[in-house]
């Protein structure tokens, strides 16, 4: 098993110096100087020109690159173009944000959907199962962006019981998480719903049934368990998706996160910043799968079988 | 000769089968009310989308502004009301209709032509070119694609063009990762031995044999993808990354409406009512694509 993480993570090193230069090439084919763009509007060419020899702006891409790569192995992520503030420290500030909103917003999308999963695959084609299921379609086509905007114009606006936007309390996790889990509930929901439906037709739940077993054990015990395995990964990848930050949920509820913080980075060519925030979430990504590959182990002894 | 005379009549069975399929899988898509009603509602828009300039004329209502008749709720001269500059919303939505689904379907042609290319390369060849191709998906794939699409755009500045290249090259990946997996499982069929026996060569093979043969899973990840590209659309265009004004743009239009969500909150609800239920088509489509096409997943 430990034998396995390792090499995991070690193949992850390939996956950063690609994602790394990918990202650090396409930006610099954005168009307009960015020595002048530090600098500020205004600032005499002498300036520009000291800028450029900084930072290192004046060699090529490669170059460059090779430098930015160079440091980030001595553990310096470099500084942003635009704050001047070390990236490290930044994303390190927003991270922890971002990371509680996912928390509360992927509690949201399982306390909404295992149960409605589950209830719609044990009573198929019920009034429960048809009203789960086009709310969980209607959950997929509804931009988040847009579910935002409502239940601000509603709970905000109209009613005023929430605050619209920042980080104050825990009233304002309510919106941006409702907003998040909601997505996500309804992949959940579908995926728990036909996992669930596949476990129920196989032998061993008929044979549990049939020596007797209480129906509300048969499908604790012996349908969920094995239905799980695709659930769990379902709810890992969209965690780890959460944990990329939810750019859009973020810009709208002006919550200081690093989906919003990587927005702004981008737009604004702040090359150190994005280059950190993007080492960031592959990082968290790539540890997020491999979390949900190490749980199915103890979720299912046939694959723990498999590592020894 | 002899041999393009079989390949010849090989093809021919191909086409008379391959119609008998199509009007098999239609005829399993008729019987889901869904997916009939996902497409009905797919096929209005198009026509509205086609028609859009009977409907409304472009310069005189969807972008001409007349700020005496500003943030007007909906009424009888405009059934969904006025935005800020006092256009109709109807009218730019009408139009709308066209911009959201030519950029999801090119975005998709994209993603599916590099994609698709990419994954029967790996899948036929296998070996060090397999690897080498997959490496390279997998580090598009550790980039979310909304955060890839956002680079791509704001490094090649924000235009329709390059909106559509961004989604299109953000969900390369997927498209790769099907086509590669489908080649894998008919690359050792008997038919593609017969073809590489009668002299087919590799292109041949590829093109006329095994992408005719893994169509299912690809045209279900079309509907489904086109879905996902008009919503990073909008969602992009509600980033100010998009399309840019006065050209009437879903997400545009509803991050337009963000400025005035007290007083005229219709500005941000019917755009957003417009992407769900096109959305919500393409999915219901989708998913009965996909029970139609591979009768062993229903249930």
């Amino acid at each position: 098993m430990s034998k396995y993480i390792v090499k995991r993570l070690i193949m992850l090193i390939p996956v950063l110096i690609g994602v790394t230069f990918l990202v650090y090439f396409i930006l610099s084919m954005s168009p307009g100087d960015t020595a002048t763009m530090i600098a500020g509007e205004g600032a005499e060419a002498e300036t520009i020109e000291a800028i450029r020899k900084e930072y290192g702006l004046d060699q090529p891409v490669i170059a460059q690159y090779g430098k930015y790569m160079w440091n980030l192995l001595r553990g310096d992520m470099g500084r942003s173009y635009l704050t001047k503030r070390d990236v490290f420290t930044t994303i390190a500030g927003a991270f922890p944000n971002t990371a509680k909103l996912a928390f509360w917003s992927i509690l949201v999308a399982v306390a909404i959907a295992l149960p409605i999963g589950i209830i719609s695959a044990t009573r198929q084609y019920s009034m429960v199962d048809n009203v789960g299921m086009v709310a969980a379609l209607l959950g997929v086509a509804t931009p988040n962006f847009w579910l935002g905007l409502m239940l601000i114009i509603l709970f905000s606006l109209k009613l005023g019981w929430l605050p619209s936007g920042g980080m104050n309390g825990w009233q304002s996790y309510i919106m941006p998480a409702i907003t998040l889990g909601t997505g996500d509930a309804a992949l959940i929901t579908r995926m728990t719903r036909s996992s669930m439906l596949e476990v129920v037709r196989q032998d061993y739940i008929r044979t549990a049934r049939a020596k007797g077993v209480p129906e509300k054990a048969v499908i604790r015990k012996h349908a969920l368990k094995n239905a799980l395995i695709p659930v769990v990964t379902v709810i890992g990848l969209q965690f780890g998706g959460l944990l990329g930050g939810a750019t859009l949920t973020e810009t709208i509820f002006a919550w200081p996160g690093v989906g919003r913080l990587l927005v702004d980075s981008i737009k604004s060519k702040d090359t150190p910043m994005v280059l950190g925030g993007v080492i960031m979430l592959t990082i968290t990504f790539s540890v997020i799968n491999l979390l949900v590959d190490i749980l199915y182990a103890f979720i299912d002894p046939r694959i723990k079988a498999q590592y020894r | 000769m002899e041999a393009a005379k079989i390949n010849g009549a090989v093809q021919e069975g191909g086409a008379v089968k391959r119609r008998g399929q199509a009007g098999e899988i239609w005829r399993r898509l008729k019987k889901n009310k869904m997916a009939m009603a996902g497409l009905a509602v797919l096929v209005l828009l198009i026509l509205v989308s086609i028609f859009a300039d009977v409907l409304f004329d472009y310069n005189e209502i969807v972008i001409k502004q007349d700020t005496s008749i500003r943030l007007q709720g909906p009424s009888g001269a405009h059934w969904l009301g006025t935005d800020e500059f006092g256009r109709d919303i109807l009218a730019r939505l009408v139009h709308g209709s066209r911009v959201s689904l030519s950029v999801g379907v090119i975005a998709v042609s994209i993603s599916l032509v590099i994609g698709g290319a990419l994954g029967a390369i790996a899948g036929f060849y296998g070996g060090k070119t397999d690897n080498l191709i997959m490496r390279f998906i997998d580090i598009l794939l550790a980039v979310p694609s909304l955060l890839l699409s956002i680079t791509i755009v704001s490094a090649l500045g924000p235009s329709i063009f390059n909106l559509m290249l961004a989604i299109g090259v953000s969900s390369v990946p997927s498209y790769a990762r099907i086509v590669r997996a489908s080649v894998l499982t008919v690359k050792d069929q008997e038919y593609v031995e017969a073809a590489r026996c009668i002299g087919a060569n590799n292109f041949e093979i590829i093109v006329s044999h095994i992408i005719p043969n893994c169509m299912a899973p690809i045209i279900v990840q079309v509907s489904l993808k086109v879905a996902s590209a008009i919503l990073s659309t909008s969602g992009l265009s509600f980033l100010g990354l998009g399309i840019k004004a006065p050209t009437p743009e879903w997400g545009a239009m509803l991050s337009g409406g963000r400025a005035y969500l007290r007083n005229a909150p219709h500005l941000t609800l019917f755009p957003g009512l417009a992407i769900i239920i096109t959305i919500l088509a393409l999915n219901l489509l989708g998913d009965g694509l996909r029970d139609a096409l591979d009768p062993k997943l229903k249930k």
